[in-house]
């Protein structure tokens, strides 16, 4: 019902590496703050000190359990907001326009004054990425920090994504899909980095890293076998190397005297 | 509809004024920006320019605006009216407040100083709180090291002159192998995360040992699921393999360690087991070159880790050969050892290979030419980039000190501390251990201590014992007990003043210590001794005076509440004469100053004891003249000097140019203030590695005042004191230990690192799994409650079990079960979590609440789902059948052994709440709103 733009200039978003997150909420909650106190409506609580407190995230993270067929159990946290989608299902679903994609740079954006908060969006929307809001009824989602990443009131470092800015591990990274020679292009080609699911058509612009191959310490161990010969079987003999070896390095230290 | 979209405002004004100051949401101290909007907190940052954080900040640490707007904060000083425990207050003036505390510790003060115990929780003011119970005059302070990681602290000391942590890091920026032990998340919280994705940025690897793959250990490249309590035998195993292959870095142990330290052999000397000292008592080796006796620290020395010296019939030998004896030996392979760690033989060999290889084939050379001690020049640093790191997980057991000892001497014959890519100490450490106070415990009524009253002994003559022999301090710190107890024993306070053993107590003054429930072994006893009467109808502890800014369990346990600010009002000082946020490369020392007001009738706790100390003219704090010599915290910050040009902060010190030493600066803060909060000083190039021994760093820390003169020392693979302390219990020396416990302390003070199992204490044949508890890394203790947003994260805390466990008991996610220790039962839900040792289980730590604290609803799931393993915990060890009691504690320092509890599992009914339950405390706040809309700016 609302129309996605034909192409956009830039096609700005994030890739979240698998493998250096810790599932730490630092994004979350950095996130919380920022969008709390700045676009649109504040994140709000319901019943933030009871029985079930239940408030707006635009950014949570999920941690998932795998079984691999062979070796040990893995952790994997995953992030996950919006993925600012290039056929953006979120956005053709709105009855009024007010979910829209950006044209500057792919950013989808909820303009809270036309959301009538019917929530066919979040319905729409295959990741989970939207929250409506319990106290203002408007739809809220990841703006990647629209008011910061082109905000002259701040300093030109701090113009990138508050959960960017804060993640502690260096697991999220923004910039530029739309150019190949952009940090967030390098590190995707580089590292593989991966649509969520692909096959629903959506064309995530976010990408993510997978982790790197997990316990492979013990696969090596013909390799690293030869690193543990014993100097000698006997007490004694032990003794013996360690003479010869300070005779060495005595040596080394004297010139070879 | 047309694609159409409106305009924005794309550089809308983030706020009016931005205050920089330092976190306090953690034990961290990361440096904030604080955005304000018409005063009030509209968004916390991190600082890019802080040396802790560089910019980042934790889920806590955002999340810092629920807090100082929590519903939970105390508002005005408090004087209970009903019964202890039942949490019935009315409110009264500071005037009274000041006066009420004075009335109760003025006659003790001028009567016994030590009828008041002091204690601290997670303060961050150690040195000015000591400060003021040293002027005060009782022996009975401490903060909370002795039931967090006092193990990790002391053993580091001990070993090599400073820890993990606070007083020492990985180097980031060249290490290639990082393996980190179980780990408390706020040690270190932001700089292990930006660690992590540093060195994998590029490609270094990450071994994690834990019984538990979460945080950390998710992203480890390798995860060993030990089974807890067993690191100190799985180190040995790796140090075994390593000697016996040669893989040690024998010049660095020949160089720069004890290993070549010559030892008593003699069973039958008064001296068997100490270490060949000359006259001026240094060490002595024998050299290489020479062929001959010396003192280890002479020009030109090369110390021989193998010839052995005979004097007056007694051979001595090197150090070095008593360790190829002890862990050359069978008991420590891999294939001895694989079962009891849970880890096969095959992949501790793997890991012992791989820290070979890293340490040895990707060793590298820095082009930075240094001089050591003995005056020889080096023309580069030799690297070995193989870091560690640990904490409370292999910390908080009864073997824990052996066990973070067995990592440091694991570091040390990789020859990787303080070299470029291992390990890094922080200013102002590193410090031999001898040069360290030792503990003052005496006692002069209307009189300051005799000294600090926390140090590190050396010997029995350094135990704080009465002239009777018992115990001098109220926690029975520094004790043949736990004679090397160098943070105290805070989890015994409360039981040995209920019981009155050693002595009677009056006043129990308490700071940030949540002791009736999440910091405390055995919950409900500790309720019961606050509040048990004697035959008078007395409290058997009379008074409790208790200082926190929010309404946790402990407030309704005191009979006064000073109520704190939070840490957006307040001054502090990190400082560097306490616990300091130096960098491995820097001194570096911060301030917290009130970036905002209080709304509230609330004092900074350290100005409440500035003003307490002034009412009672505490000598520390009054001029000669009678008139007192700070007003506030603040005052005392910028105004005490120490020794002479010494103070709390080191930077702008004089007229404002001067680092370290110099007189005080009225400007100090504003300095601070101006600089971010933080003041950095860097060490030179020549002076960042090798610093124990490097002269261009002991020259620069002389001039930063961090020593007096040069203190270069060898790391301590063999700890003497504890050989001291072996022989007395063998029978020498004049200060005897009870009989009861001389097997222990010879079986358990071995000078080299040993590992002896804790599980037959625990009753662990009957009771098999061990049951540990994690903290959040979104959570702080018990803080993160009653923050808004942070509950959300965690709000629940079911038991973890591993799929053996919920397959034998038949579990499924959401069931119940009964949780059983020697001491206790719970009845809490479980769910299941695949990545876990299969001997194990888990919980959040202090997510559990008691109703009516924390400002939450009394259905809140915190306080109805919510449980604390606390109640399976007891401060004593199960009846061993010999009589006695014995404590739950590491029977070296004291550090209480929280992960040593040993449970069995049991299928419930689900009960309506998480048992055991108990009703609700009167709140002195009321519940928080029922949403929350907080934006501060329009």
């Amino acid at each position: 019902m609302t129309v996605l733009p034909d192409h956009t200039e830039k096609k700005l978003g994030l890739v979240i590496d698998l493998d250096t997150c810790v599932g730490c909420h630092a994004c979350v909650i950095s996130c919380k703050g920022w969008n709390t106190e700045n676009y649109g409506a504040p994140l709000s609580d319901q019943d933030p000190y009871g029985a079930d407190p239940t408030g707006t995230f635009l950014n949570r993270v999920h941690s998932f359990e795998v079984q691999p067929e062979m070796g040990l159990p893995q952790l994997i946290h995953f992030p996950k907001s919006c993925l600012h989608c290039e056929d953006a299902p979120c956005v053709t679903v709105c009855p009024t326009g007010a979910s829209y994609k950006r044209t500057e740079d792919g950013i989808v954006l909820v303009n809270e004054t036309d959301c009538i908060g019917c929530g066919l969006c979040a319905w729409a929307c295959p990741y989970g990425a939207r929250e409506m809001d319990g106290e203002e009824k408007v739809m809220k989602k990841c703006t990647l920090c629209v008011d910061r990443i082109y905000n002259e009131n701040l300093p030109e470092e701090d113009r990138e994504p508050a959960c960017v800015r804060t993640c502690p591990a260096g697991a999220r990274h923004f910039g530029d899909f739309a150019d190949p020679d952009s940090n967030v292009s390098k590190l995707t080609a580089e590292r593989g980095g991966m649509d969520l699911m692909p096959e629903q058509g959506t064309k995530p612009v976010n990408k993510y890293l997978p982790p790197r191959p997990k316990d492979t310490l013990d696969t090596d161990i013909d390799i690293l076998a030869p690193l543990l010969a014993p100097v000698a079987e006997e007490p004694q003999g032990f003794l013996g190397w360690i003479d010869r070896a300070l005779g060495k390095l005595d040596g080394k230290k004297t010139g070879g005297a | 509809m047309a694609h159409s979209q409106p305009q924005l405002d794309l550089s809308p004004k983030v706020s009016d004024e931005v205050k920089k100051t330092t976190c306090y949401m953690c034990a961290c101290r990361c440096g904030i920006n604080v955005h304000l909007k018409n005063g009030k907190v509209a968004y916390i940052e991190g600082n890019r320019d802080h040396p802790v954080n560089k910019g980042v900040l934790c889920a806590k640490g955002s999340a810092g605006i629920m807090q100082v707007n929590a519903p939970s904060r105390l508002r005005k000083p408090l004087k209970r009216v009903g019964p202890r425990g039942s949490g019935e207050f009315e409110e009264i003036s500071w005037d009274e407040a000041l006066d009420l505390a004075v009335s109760w510790l003025e006659p003790i003060r001028k009567s016994d100083p030590s009828k008041l115990a002091f204690f601290t929780g997670r303060d961050q003011s150690q040195s000015f709180t000591s400060f003021w119970a040293q002027n005060f005059g009782t022996p009975n302070y401490a903060a909370h090291g002795g039931f967090c990681s006092v193990n990790m602290a002391a053993a580091g000391i001990y070993t090599m002159g400073g820890a993990f942590w606070e007083f020492g890091q990985p180097d980031w920026d060249y290490t290639k192998l990082f393996m980190l032990f179980g780990v408390a998340e706020d040690h270190d919280s932001n700089p292990i995360k930006m660690g992590i994705g540093r060195i994998k940025e590029r490609g270094a690897r990450v071994i994690g040992v834990n019984p538990i793959r979460t945080g950390y250990n998710a992203v480890a490249d390798d995860w060993v699921g030990i089974t807890p309590g067993t690191d100190g035998l799985f180190i040995l195993s790796l140090i075994h393999c390593l000697t016996q292959a040669g893989k040690i870095d024998l010049e660095y142990l020949a160089q720069f360690t004890n290993a070549p330290c010559l030892v008593n052999s003699d069973p039958k000397s008064p001296d068997y087991g100490l270490l060949l000292r000359d006259n001026d008592d240094k060490t002595l080796v024998m050299d290489r070159v020479t062929g001959k006796l010396t003192p280890f620290d002479q020009k030109g020395v090369r110390p021989d880790l193998s010839a052995t010296y005979r004097k007056a019939g007694i051979t001595h030998r090197p150090v070095f050969h008593l360790m190829a004896d002890k862990y050359l030996d069978a008991q420590y392979a891999p294939e001895a050892v694989a079962d009891r760690c849970g880890i096969p033989a095959n992949r501790i060999r793997s890991i012992a290979a791989e820290l070979a290889r890293v340490a040895f084939d990707e060793a590298f050379e820095l082009d930075r030419e240094w001089t050591d001690f003995r005056g020889e020049t080096h023309k580069t640093m030799t690297g070995r980039p193989v870091s560690f790191h640990a904490m409370r997980g292999i910390s908080a057991h009864a073997n824990g000190f052996q066990t973070c000892r067995a990592l440091h001497v694991l570091q040390i014959i990789l020859g990787t501390v303080e070299a470029p890519g291992g390990f890094r100490f922080k200013p102002p450490y590193p410090k031999p251990p001898e040069a360290h106070p030792k503990p003052h415990c005496k006692v002069t009524p209307d009189t300051p201590l005799d000294g600090p009253h926390l140090g590190f002994v050396h010997g029995p003559a350094d135990l704080a014992l009465k002239e009777d022999g018992t115990p001098a301090r109220i926690d029975k710190a520094f004790t043949w007990e736990n004679p090397m107890s160098a943070h105290g024993l805070m989890h015994m306070v409360i039981s040995n003043a209920y019981a009155g053993d050693p002595y009677k107590i009056d006043t129990l003054f308490m700071y940030m210590a949540n002791m009736s429930w999440n910091s405390s072994m055995n919950t409900k006893g500790v309720m019961e001794m606050l509040t048990d009467q004697d035959e008078n109808g007395d409290y058997v502890i009379p008074r409790i005076i208790y200082s926190d800014a929010y309404s946790s369990e402990m407030v309704a346990y005191a009979d006064l509440i000073l109520p704190d600010t939070t840490y957006l009002e307040r001054h502090d000082c990190i400082s560097l004469l306490d616990r300091p946020i130096c960098e491995a490369e820097a001194a570096a020392d911060a301030i917290r100053w009130p970036v905002i007001e209080p709304d509230r009738d609330v004092r900074g706790f350290q100005t409440v004891l500035v003003q307490l100390a002034n009412k009672m003219g505490l000598p520390g704090f009054t001029n000669e003249d009678g008139s007192a010599k700070y007003e506030n915290y603040a005052d005392y910050i910028v105004n005490h000097e120490r020794k002479p040009g010494i103070g709390p902060l080191a930077g702008w010190r004089g007229d404002g140019t001067q680092a370290g030493r110099g007189d005080t600066n009225p400007e100090q803060l504003n300095k601070y203030i101006e600089n971010g909060g933080f003041w950095v000083n860097h060490i030179p190039d020549h002076a960042q590695y090798y610093k124990p021994w490097n002269a261009a760093y002991q020259d620069w820390a002389v001039g930063m005042g961090l020593y007096d003169s040069p203190q270069p020392y060898l790391f301590n693979l063999y700890v003497e004191p504890l050989r001291r302390f072996q022989l007395a219990a063998e029978g020498h020396g004049d200060r005897q230990p009870p009989d009861h416990l001389r097997e222990r302390i010879k079986a358990q003070f071995d000078p080299l690192p040993i590992w002896y199992d804790t599980a037959p204490d625990n009753k662990g044949s009957e009771f098999t799994i061990t049951a540990l508890t994690q903290r959040p890394m979104a959570m702080y203790h018990s803080w993160g409650t009653q923050n808004a947003w942070l509950r959300q994260l965690h709000g629940r805390n079911p038991l973890y079990l591993p799929t053996n466990l919920m397959r034998e008991n038949d579990l499924e996610d959401g069931d119940w079960a009964c949780v059983t220790s020697p001491h206790g039962e719970i009845t809490v839900p479980v769910m299941h979590m695949a990545a876990l040792n299969e001997n194990t289980v888990w919980t959040w730590n202090s997510i559990g609440k008691r109703k009516g604290a924390w400002a939450l609803e009394n259905d809140a799931p915190e306080a109805t789902k919510g449980f604390l393993l606390n109640h399976l915990i007891h401060e004593l060890l199960p009846p061993k059948g010999d009589g006695l009691r014995w404590a739950n504690s590491d029977p070296i320092t004291g550090q209480a052994a929280w992960f040593d509890l040993k449970v069995k599992i049991e299928k419930a009914d689900a009960p309506a709440e998480a048992q055991p339950a108990f009703p609700p405390i009167k709140s002195p706040v009321g519940t928080g709103p029922k949403t929350l809309k907080w934006k501060v700016g329009k």
